[in-house]
């Protein structure tokens, strides 16, 4: 699972490392995997909590709990019902 | 530029308001790098000159050379060529004459950055939500539709349209709803355009929502009708997505691609158990349902997900449809690019002269252009460009990528199912989108029908007709209008081509019914939601508790009067004994298109009070706006006032009343009194509605061209957009990061942890 969660975490490294023994295309296409992982989780919303948990931190500091994960996503999808996105054709 | 009045003028904020923060790297590339990016170097010709001359070759073989048949591989060289060049040539000098973006600028996710709703997104994660958000059933329908008049003229409006008018709506929009904090379109117009121009643009875009929707389900409808393997898949995803939603509250929060995967699974063994469950005698009794109890049910079904939480069934729904969307679109590419199927449908079809061809009625200028309305201009993007996407987005410069690339996208969709729909035989297309009316719903019906129409090469036979819905597994395909059924199939024979060979051929179809029936049923269920908002709003300046939206009652009634609303229309369609959708869909694409023509006409009166400088570009806005104005107006007049029954509404209510009078029992394709009064009741509703839809369109029009004319005679107009900020962050514009970016890229990274933008740390 931490795994998972890592891939949401941090975009994919552009440095091109080569490690050594590591055979080029293989590091290529995990490198790829990874990448794609990445894009998915960001494009579906994964990554939702870490960014509110980011921007708490950065802004309004100890004193001010950040909600647990739970109650983020609640919030979230309660704050969905108040303000509805469209969906188009 | 320098004599302009400074608060007409994009860049008349003072140097001070942008003074950037010495001890952080630049936020923008500087102008003079732009400049010499600017330069052509030799590769860069070598480069565009070679794509130029591929899209050239494409034209060629798709316009000019007459041979018996035409490769599909040439309209996807002749599409990704053209939109290379729009987006390389037409959408940057948008960009330097008209947006003018500054990326020292604070974008609003910048400004008003709250960990949820705004926030700073990467431009290719933000490139696939925008999509998913504009893109849906439509750019599927429409083309297929406008197949009837051969392949050119649908190709030569998805391609030439998209470069000049629809993209350059949505890439204009999202810039000026980005500089006004994320405003929507209706907020512009009443800023812009004052109170009646406002108004009208907000009245407008909630009628127009109402019909879109209805006419959506009347799609979904006609798909499912009789079909009880259709019927029991895209049921089943109300069970898959109230799993997920339950999964994502309880269970796993958060864990929005995990629960996707799972549900893409169960959808697709849903699928596959409909082909078995419709294969039993139980199966097949239960779920063979009419077409009015399957609009009842869709009607129910839509009141029910508009008044549940979020949570429960429409968000989970909304994370499968995207799911599917970015997942189709690659599949249908690569299917298409590894089949290469020949095309042997003309270029104009012998309905290309004429108004009467059975698909829809009216002559190709200007129903064209409304049949084929997402793909090309699509109206209803603007609701999307300003609301959610501004909010997320970076740097001001990305938005040509987003918005005018987004487009482009759909656009090429669009394509994609004109090429599936031409890719089938012709005689099966026709059977399958002339209405019932015309052929009697038999296949002996609409082989006779199909025949005495005179198509060069078509000899359609009965047996084409039952082993092709036997193959994929229906009972029959005649009359399947709408457009779903026929791209289904089209798609089925290409894809069993490619993988799996015949014994697929059903899984295949019903795969692409599910995913334009989620797309569908996702839009339906999110507009009812966004109209209730609007419409609790709106009765909330007289009665202040509906604008309460936790008041149930409030929520209730509003949601009820919708859901009437669409759902009217919807039955009206169904029952229709004229066919439903050929008379129907030109008014879903004359409402989408006057949309259009709102959104573009707040745009052309906000660049005319930019400032001076920029009159001399507002021909960018004015062309497709006078374009898609005349559009719609013809077409509406013709729907008012034509004389041919076929086309005209009012003309078809009198000939049946006529008839009514008359005493007559049977008139036209409608057998019975009962079925005349129909007629003469839907032709009511149809012409009411598009007298309604093109007066709002005009009273809008007129308030932007009076902005416009006064705004050219002043030098320019009062600016409402936010004051700028000074930007703290950085991200290159494009898909790639130029030389230049990475440069600078490379010096945000450097910076010490505490002291990087949010958000870039994941």
């Amino acid at each position: 699972m931490s795994d998972v969660t890592d891939t949401t975490e941090r975009r994919p490294a552009r440095t091109s490392e080569v490690r050594a023994g590591a055979p080029v295309a293989l590091d290529l296409l995990i490198r790829g995997c990874r990448g794609i992982a990445w894009y998915v989780h960001n494009l579906m919303g994964d990554n939702a909590y870490r960014v509110y948990l980011d921007h708490h931190l950065a802004n309004h500091g100890a004193e001010h709990p950040p909600l647990t994960e739970r109650e983020f996503w609640r919030e979230r999808m309660d704050d969905q019902d108040r303000n509805p996105g469209a969906r188009c054709c | 530029m320098t004599s302009q009045p400074p608060r007409t003028t994009n860049d008349g904020h003072s140097v001070a308001e942008l003074e950037p923060d010495p001890t952080l790297p630049p936020t923008a590339v500087p102008e003079a790098e732009l400049e010499r990016e600017r330069k052509w170097t030799w590769p860069k010709i070598l480069l565009w000159g070679a794509i130029a001359l591929v899209g050239g070759i494409a034209w060629t073989m798709i316009a000019i050379v007459r041979g018996e048949t035409v490769n599909a591989m040439w309209f996807v060289f002749a599409a990704v060529a053209s939109y290379l060049i729009g987006y390389r040539f037409y959408a940057k000098v948008i960009e330097r004459y008209i947006a003018r973006p500054d990326d020292r600028r604070a974008t609003p996710a910048e400004v008003k950055a709250d960990g949820k709703d705004f926030h700073a997104t990467d431009r290719r994660v933000l490139f696939g939500h925008h999509f998913a958000a504009i893109a849906g059933a439509g750019p599927l329908v429409g083309p297929v539709l406008a197949a009837q008049m051969g392949y050119l003229p649908g190709t030569i409006w998805i391609i030439v349209g998209v470069i000049l008018a629809g993209a350059v709506q949505d890439y204009l929009v999202l810039f000026f709803s980005t500089r006004r904090g994320g405003r929507s379109i209706g907020q512009m117009a009443r800023d812009e355009l004052g109170r009646i121009g406002g108004t009208a643009a907000i009245v407008a875009s909630l009628l127009i929502m109402l019909i879109i929707i209805a006419i959506l389900a009347l799609v979904v409808v006609n798909a499912l009708g009789e079909s009880p393997w259709g019927v029991f898949s895209v049921s089943m995803t109300i069970p898959i997505a109230l799993f997920m939603g339950i999964y994502l509250r309880y269970l796993r929060p958060g864990r929005i691609t995990e629960v996707s995967i799972i549900g893409f699974v169960l959808l697709l063994a849903a699928i596959v158990a409909g082909g078995w469950v419709a294969a039993t005698p139980w199966g097949a009794e239960i779920f063979h349902l009419d077409r009015t109890t399957i609009a009842w049910g869709i009607i129910v079904y839509g009141f029910i997900a508009a008044v549940l939480p979020v949570w429960l069934l429409l968000a989970p729904r909304d994370y499968l449809s995207t799911f599917m969307k970015i997942g189709v679109i690659v599949m249908l590419a690569g299917a298409i690019v590894l089949v290469r199927p020949e095309i042997s449908v003309p270029a104009f079809s012998e309905f290309a002269g004429g108004e009467l061809g059975p698909v829809f009625s009216g002559s190709l200028f200007p129903f064209l252009f409304v049949t084929i309305a997402c793909g090309a201009l699509s109206g209803f993007h603007a609701l999307i460009a300003s609301g959610t996407t501004p909010k997320l987005i970076e740097k001001e410069r990305q938005t040509r990528f987003i918005g005018y690339g987004g487009m482009l996208m759909e656009s090429f969709v669009a394509i994609m199912a004109l090429v599936a729909a031409i890719s089938l035989d012709r005689g099966i297309y026709f059977a399958m989108n002339s209405s019932g009316a015309a052929t009697g719903g038999t296949v002996e019906g609409a082989v006779a029908f199909v025949n005495s129409l005179g198509l060069t090469g078509v000899n359609l036979t009965p047996d084409v007709l039952t082993s092709t819905a036997a193959a994929v597994g229906e009972e029959s395909i005649v009359s399947r209008t709408g457009g779903a059924p026929t791209l289904a199939l089209g798609l089925s024979q290409i894809m069993q081509q490619a993988f799996g060979g015949a014994a697929l051929a059903g899984f295949w179809y019903h795969f692409a019914i599910m995913f334009e029936a989620l797309f569908i049923l996702t839009a339906v269920d999110a507009g009812t939601r966004v109209a209730r908002f609007m419409l609790q709003d709106s009765i909330g300046n007289v009665i202040p508790r509906f604008k309460d939206t936790a008041w149930r009652p409030g929520v209730w009634i509003t949601t009820a009067i919708m859901v009437a609303g669409w759902g009217y229309i919807l039955i009206l369609g169904v029952t229709d004994p004229l066919g439903g959708i050929n008379t129907f869909f030109p008014l879903f694409g004359i409402a989408n298109q006057l949309l259009a023509v709102i959104a573009l006409a707040v745009v052309l009166a906000i660049v005319a009070k930019r400032g001076r400088s920029y009159h001399r570009w507002l021909w960018i806005v004015a062309l497709p706006l006078a374009f898609a104005a005349v559009v719609t107006i013809t077409a509406s007049m013709y729907k008012i006032f034509s004389p041919v029954p076929q086309v005209g509404y009012w003309a078809n209510h009198v000939a049946f009343r006529n008839a009514l009078d008359a005493g007559e029992t049977s008139f036209g394709t409608a057998p019975t009194v009962e079925a005349m009064e129909a007629v003469v009741r839907n032709t009511f509703v149809q012409g009411t509605l598009s007298i309604v839809f093109v007066t709002l369109a005009i009273i809008v029009l007129i308030t932007s061209v009076v902005a416009t004319v006064k705004a050219w005679r002043n030098g320019g107009g009062e600016n409402h957009e936010d004051p700028a900020v000074a930007s703290r962050r950085f991200a290159p514009a494009g898909l790639f990061a130029t030389k230049a970016e990475k440069a600078l890229e490379r010096q945000w990274a450097a910076l010490p942890a505490e002291r990087q933008p949010e958000s870039t740390r994941h």
